[in-house]
C-alpha cells in the first residue's frame, strides 16, 4: 500500500510525545454541495454523546455545489466554543484548496487526505502527520449508486477521525441514526464506509500523532442546536399566528424550522383548522407589509431576514414605528455591505436597524448571544412588540443562526403572554366611547389601541402614516407633531426599562472594561481567562437589547478603558455607545474586526493586551 | 331596494343604521373629483346592503385616491399604508381576522406604478377585499406626471405627450386569473353603484377598475380619461343589476338576452345584453376583448370576468372563523408539557 510507504517509520517516535486530550480543532476541507454536512454533524454528534463539550462551524461559499467549504469542529475540555484560528487536524478533502490548507498548518499538526488529493508540498512538511487513505477504492468497494458515491467518500473521514482520535463506534452509529431518522439502509451504507475506514488505519496507517478524545461528563443535560431552530422555537411558545417571508440567507432555516415544528407543536383545533399561517411574500417587502398588517388586526406576526431584506423593509419599519403595529422582524446578519459575503457572519446591521427608518425613528433590537437567548428573544420578541406597540428586532447572525451549539434546556416561558394595551368593546362602552389613538393616558408615551372587528361603535380609528393628532385624525400642526414625537421618544425611555438588562460580570481590582454582544460573547470569555493569566483583571457587560440603559452608563463609569468587541468594520455598537455616554466617549475603545469569519478569543486578547500596553 | 330597509323607518337600514353613519370626513380633494363621487357610491351601497362598518376595513396606498378612506365609513378602521404597499397591508390584515370584509382605494399609480408587483401577487393570491383603482392616467399630489395607465399620444401641461404604451390594469388582472374584474366611469354611477355591491358580495379579491377624471390636470376634452370623453365614449358591455336574492328575480327574463351569474352567498348579478353577445366566464374572452378595445380605442365598461371556483388565501391556509388575534393564549402557546417533550426529544 502506498499509503504506508508514505509513512517514514522515523515518524512514530511522535506517539511518545504526551498525549493531547480533548483540546484541539479539526478542519475539514471538502467540495460544497457533497454532503460533507452529514459527515460532520456525525462527528459532533458522536464527542458531544461521549460528553466532550464541542461546537461546529460550517465556513461555507454561496453556491449550491462546487466551490470549496470548511467545516471547523472544537473539541474543547474546558468549554471553550469559541473559532480558533489554528488547526491541529486538517481534512484535505478539496483539491482546489488543499495547498493552501496545508500551509496553514502548524508544526506537528495532523493532514488526512484521499490519495487522489496531491498535496505539491507533502515533501516538503516533514513537520506534519500525514494519513493518506484510497478513499476512491473504499466507495469502488461500497458498491453504492453513482449518486450516493460522493457522500459516502466523506463517511471516509468519520472513519479515520473515529479511529485515530478513539471515538466510540457505537456513538458515531447512534449519530447517524439519529441523522437519518432511524432508517436502517442509509445508515448501514454511510457506517460500513465508517468501518471500512476505520479498519484501513488500524491495519495500516499507525498512530503517530499527540491527539486523542477521552469520554467526559460536561454535556449532561445539554443538547446541541442552531440558534434559527431555537428563535423559531421561541417563537412558537411565544404564540406566534402569522408569519410572511421571502427567502434569504442565512434567515431561512429560521422560517424551515417553523414550517418544521408548528404542525407538531401547534396542531389543528377541534375544528381542523389551523391557528397559524406561514405566507411566502414576494418579497422582504410585501413579507413586512403583511407582518404589518396582521400585527395591525392583532395577530403576533413575524418575518426573518438578512441585511438586503432588512434595507426593503425599512419604509414599514418606519410607518409600524409612527402608526405604532406591533411586529417581530429576526435578522440574521450576513456580511454586507451589497449583496457582501451572504454566507459569512458580520454584525454590520446595529447601526441601520436600530434607526431603520426615514426621520426620526428609533427600534427595539434584542441581542441574543446563545441558543438560550434566541429562544427567550424568540417569544419575548413578541410581548415587547405588543407592549410597546412597535416593530422589535432581533438581531441574530449567520454564526448563531446556522451553526451548532451546545446548551442547557430552554426555560419555559415564565410570564403570561402580554397582549398589550388593547381596548375591548366593553371597555369602551365604559369608557362611553371616549378614547384617544394617540393618547398618553398612563404617561409611559403608550396609547391604547382597538383591534378592526371591535364591536363598538367608537373603536374604530384610522391608522396613518401621515401626521396625527392624539385622535388618529389628519394634522399638520407644529404642536400635534412635535408632542407626538416627543411621545415617541418618551415611549422608548419606557422600553429601556422593558427589554432584556445587560448581563453584568465585575471582578475585584479589574482596571479594564469589555462590552460585547451577539455571537462575539465566546470569544469574549475565553479572552478575559487568557487576559487575566496574562495578569490583566477585565470586568464584562454583555447587552441583551437597544435602547442601551443606564446599567451600561454606571459600567463605563467605573473603568479607564472599555474596549468594545464586535463584528463590523465602523465599530457600530462603540458609536451607540458613545452617543448614549457622550461624557464616556473616549474611555470606549474599538476591538471590532470584519474578515467574515466569527471573532477568536486571540484576537480580543491580543487587542486589550496591545491597548493596555501588555503586548 | 327597500327589502334592506327596516320596516316602518326607511331611513334606516337592515343593521338599523342611518346612512349617516357611513359617512367619512369631509373631503379635502380638488372639488368635482371622479374620486369623491365613488366615495359618494361607496357610502350608498354599504348603507343599502348593510355592510357592518365595524366589521369592515378600508386600506389605501398613497396619493389622491388613498386619502378617500378617510372621506367614507368613519365607524370602520381605516389604514393609509404605503405608496403601492395596500396589498400586503391588507393580506396580512385579512389573514388576521377572515371575518373582516376589506374595501382597498388605490389609484393608477399606486397601483400600476410603484405597486404593480404587490397587486398581481394579491391577485394570485386571492385575497378577500374589493380594489378600486381610481384611474386617472396622472399623478395629482405631485402635480401633473403620467401615470402607467396614460394612453399613448395623450398630452399633459407639464409633462408633454405620453409616448409609452399603456397598462390595462383590468388586462393584468384577468391574466392573473382574478376572479372578479370590472372597469366603469365615475360618471356612471348607477354602473358603479351595482358593480361595487356584486364586488362586495364576492368571496375573493375582486377588482374595480374605476376611470375617474382628474378635474385640475387630466380633464381636457382630448383626454381619454376626462369627463367629457368618458360621457361621449364609454361603451357598456351589458347592463348589470345586482339582486340580493333570488327571489327578487323578474320571473320571466329572456335568457337569450339576459344572463344570471349566480354569487356564494346567494346573491344575483343580473346581466343585461347589449348589443355584443359577451360572456364574463370566459376568460380568453375577456382578454380578447380588452385587447380588442386596446386596439379600436375602445372605453368598455362593465363586468369583464368572473369565476368563483378559485379558493381565497386563508381557505388555502385552514384558518379558522375566530381572529387569530382573539384565539386565546392556550391555543397559541403550548403547554409546559408540550415543552417538556419537546425538550425531552432534545436531549434524546
Amino acid at each position: 500500500m502506498s499509503a504506508l510507504i508514505e509513512q517514514p517509520i522515523e515518524k512514530s517516535e511522535r506517539s511518545d510525545q504526551p498525549p493531547i486530550v480533548n483540546d484541539f480543532t479539526i478542519n475539514v476541507a471538502t467540495v460544497n454541495g457533497s454532503g460533507s454536512q452529514t459527515a460532520n454533524a456525525t462527528i459532533i454528534r458522536a464527542l458531544f454523546k461521549m460528553g466532550i463539550p464541542v461546537t461546529g462551524k460550517n465556513i461555507f461559499p454561496s453556491n449550491i455545489s462546487g466551490l470549496p467549504t470548511w467545516y471547523t469542529i472544537r473539541v474543547n475540555k474546558d468549554g471553550y466554543t469559541a473559532r480558533r484560528d489554528s488547526t491541529e487536524i486538517l481534512v484535505a478533502f478539496n483539491s482546489q484548496t488543499a495547498d493552501a490548507d496545508l500551509e496553514s498548518l502548524k508544526e506537528g499538526a495532523v493532514c488526512i487526505h484521499p490519495q487522489d488529493v496531491v498535496l505539491k508540498d507533502k515533501a516538503n512538511r516533514p513537520d506534519v502527520i500525514f494519513y493518506t487513505l484510497p478513499v476512491k477504492q473504499f466507495v469502488k468497494e461500497a458498491n453504492v449508486d453513482v449518486k450516493l458515491r460522493d457522500y459516502i467518500a466523506n463517511m471516509a473521514y468519520v472513519g479515520v477521525i473515529m479511529e485515530l482520535l478513539g471515538i466510540e463506534p457505537e456513538q458515531v452509529k447512534a449519530a447517524l441514526q439519529t441523522h437519518f431518522k432511524g432508517k436502517a439502509k442509509p445508515v448501514e451504507i454511510n457506517y460500513n464506509m465508517v468501518n471500512k475506514a476505520a479498519e484501513y488505519v488500524r491495519n495500516n496507517l499507525p498512530k503517530q500523532d499527540p491527539y486523542k478524545v477521552e469520554r467526559m461528563n460536561a454535556t449532561t443535560g445539554k443538547f446541541m442546536i442552531d440558534g434559527n431552530s431555537a428563535g423559531a422555537l421561541g417563537a412558537i411558545f411565544g404564540g406566534v399566528s402569522f408569519v410572511s417571508w421571502y427567502p434569504i440567507t442565512p434567515s431561512t432555516s429560521l422560517v424551515d424550522a417553523l414550517n418544521d415544528y408548528l404542525p407538531e407543536l401547534r396542531p389543528e383545533d377541534e375544528n381542523g383548522k389551523a391557528t397559524y399561517a406561514v405566507v411566502q411574500a414576494e418579497d422582504e417587502l410585501a413579507a413586512a407589509g403583511m407582518v404589518i398588517g396582521a400585527g395591525w388586526v392583532g395577530a403576533r406576526s413575524m418575518t426573518a431576514t438578512s441585511g438586503p431584506g432588512i434595507s426593503l423593509m425599512t419604509e414599514f419599519t418606519g410607518l409600524g414605528y409612527f402608526a405604532e403595529i406591533p411586529g417581530v422582524i429576526w435578522d440574521i446578519m450576513r456580511m454586507g455591505p451589497s449583496t457582501g459575503l451572504p454566507t459569512r457572519v458580520s454584525q454590520g446591521d446595529v447601526l441601520k436597524t436600530y434607526y431603520l427608518g426615514h426621520g426620526d425613528t428609533k427600534n427595539i433590537c434584542l441581542l441574543p448571544s446563545n441558543m438560550k437567548e434566541c429562544f427567550e428573544f424568540g417569544w419575548r420578541a413578541f410581548d415587547l412588540a405588543e407592549r410597546l406597540q412597535t416593530p422589535v428586532f432581533v438581531l441574530s447572525d449567520l454564526d448563531l443562526g446556522m451553526n451548532l451549539w451546545m446548551t442547557d434546556p430552554f426555560d419555559y416561558p415564565a410570564e403570561p403572554m402580554d397582549r398589550g394595551k388593547v381596548l375591548t368593546a366593553a371597555q369602551l362602552k365604559e369608557l362611553q366611547g371616549k378614547w384617544g389613538r394617540y393618547e398618553d393616558v398612563d404617561g409611559d408615551g403608550i396609547a391604547y389601541r382597538t383591534l378592526p372587528g371591535n364591536q363598538h361603535p367608537a373603536a374604530a380609528y384610522f391608522a396613518r402614516g401621515t401626521g396625527h393628532n392624539p385622535q388618529a385624525g389628519y394634522s399638520e400642526r407644529p404642536d400635534d407633531w412635535e408632542n407626538n414625537l416627543a411621545r415617541l421618544a418618551q415611549k422608548h425611555d419606557t422600553a429601556r426599562t422593558l427589554v432584556p438588562k445587560p448581563a453584568v460580570d465585575e471582578r475585584a481590582g479589574a482596571k479594564v472594561g469589555i462590552i460585547s454582544y451577539g455571537s462575539a460573547d465566546p470569544a469574549v470569555v475565553e479572552a478575559r481567562d487568557q487576559l487575566r493569566e496574562a495578569g490583566i483583571e477585565t470586568s464584562y457587560l454583555r447587552l441583551k437589547a437597544l435602547p442601551l440603559d443606564e446599567t451600561t452608563r454606571e459600567f463605563i463609569g467605573k473603568y479607564d478603558h472599555v474596549y468594545v468587541v464586535e463584528i463590523n468594520f465602523d465599530a457600530q455598537m462603540r458609536s451607540l455607545l458613545q452617543l448614549h455616554t457622550p461624557e464616556y466617549a473616549t474611555r470606549l475603545i474599538a476591538a471590532n474586526k470584519c474578515d467574515g469569519l466569527p471573532l477568536t478569543a486571540q484576537f480580543i486578547a491580543d487587542k486589550v493586551k496591545q491597548g493596555e500596553g501588555k503586548a | 331596494m327597500t327589502t334592506e330597509l327596516k320596516a316602518g323607518n326607511e331611513k334606516l337600514n337592515r343593521l338599523g343604521l342611518d346612512k349617516l353613519d357611513y359617512k367619512g370626513r369631509p373631503s379635502t380633494l380638488c372639488s368635482g373629483c371622479g374620486h369623491d363621487s365613488i366615495t359618494s357610491q361607496i357610502i350608498n351601497v354599504c348603507w343599502e346592503l348593510g355592510v357592518d362598518p365595524q366589521h369592515l376595513i378600508k386600506m389605501s396606498g398613497i396619493g389622491c385616491s388613498s386619502k378617500s378612506p378617510a372621506y367614507f365609513m368613519n365607524r370602520a378602521h381605516g389604514f393609509n399604508t404605503l405608496h403601492g404597499r395596500m396589498p400586503s397591508v391588507t393580506t396580512g390584515a385579512m389573514m388576521a381576522n377572515r371575518e373582516l370584509k376589506a374595501i382597498g382605494v388605490s389609484g393608477d399609480g399606486d397601483t400600476g406604478s410603484i405597486g404593480l408587483g404587490q397587486f398581481k401577487h394579491l391577485l394570485r393570491r386571492n385575497v378577500p377585499m374589493v380594489y378600486i383603482i381610481e384611474n386617472n392616467g396622472v399623478y395629482g399630489l405631485t402635480k401633473g406626471q403620467f401615470s402607467a395607465t396614460a394612453d399613448v399620444g395623450q398630452k399633459l401641461k407639464y409633462a408633454g405627450t405620453n409616448e409609452l404604451t399603456p397598462i390595462d390594469l383590468c388586462l393584468e388582472a384577468v391574466s392573473s386569473d382574478c376572479g372578479f374584474v370590472a372597469r366603469s366611469f365615475a360618471g356612471d354611477a348607477k354602473q358603479v353603484r351595482e358593480l361595487l355591491k356584486a364586488a362586495l358580495s364576492y368571496n375573493g379579491t375582486a377588482v374595480l377598475d374605476i376611470i375617474s377624471p382628474c378635474v385640475t390636470f387630466n380633464n381636457h376634452e382630448d383626454s381619454t380619461k376626462s369627463y367629457p370623453y368618458g360621457k361621449a365614449h364609454e361603451e357598456r358591455i351589458h347592463d348589470i343589476s345586482f339582486i340580493e336574492s333570488r327571489e327578487e328575480i323578474q320571473v320571466d327574463y329572456d335568457p337569450g338576452t339576459t344572463q344570471i351569474v349566480q354569487l356564494h352567498d346567494g346573491p344575483i348579478i343580473q346581466l343585461r345584453k347589449l348589443d355584443e353577445d359577451y360572456d364574463p366566464t370566459d376568460r380568453g374572452a375577456a382578454m380578447q376583448l380588452l385587447e380588442e378595445a386596446h386596439a379600436k380605442q375602445e372605453f368598455i365598461t362593465g363586468l369583464l370576468y368572473i369565476n368563483q371556483t378559485r379558493q381565497t388565501l386563508s381557505e388555502i391556509h385552514n384558518l379558522p372563523r375566530t381572529a387569530l388575534a382573539d384565539l386565546p393564549s392556550e391555543k397559541l402557546r403550548p403547554s409546559k408539557e408540550v415543552f417538556d417533550k419537546l425538550i425531552g426529544d432534545l436531549l434524546a
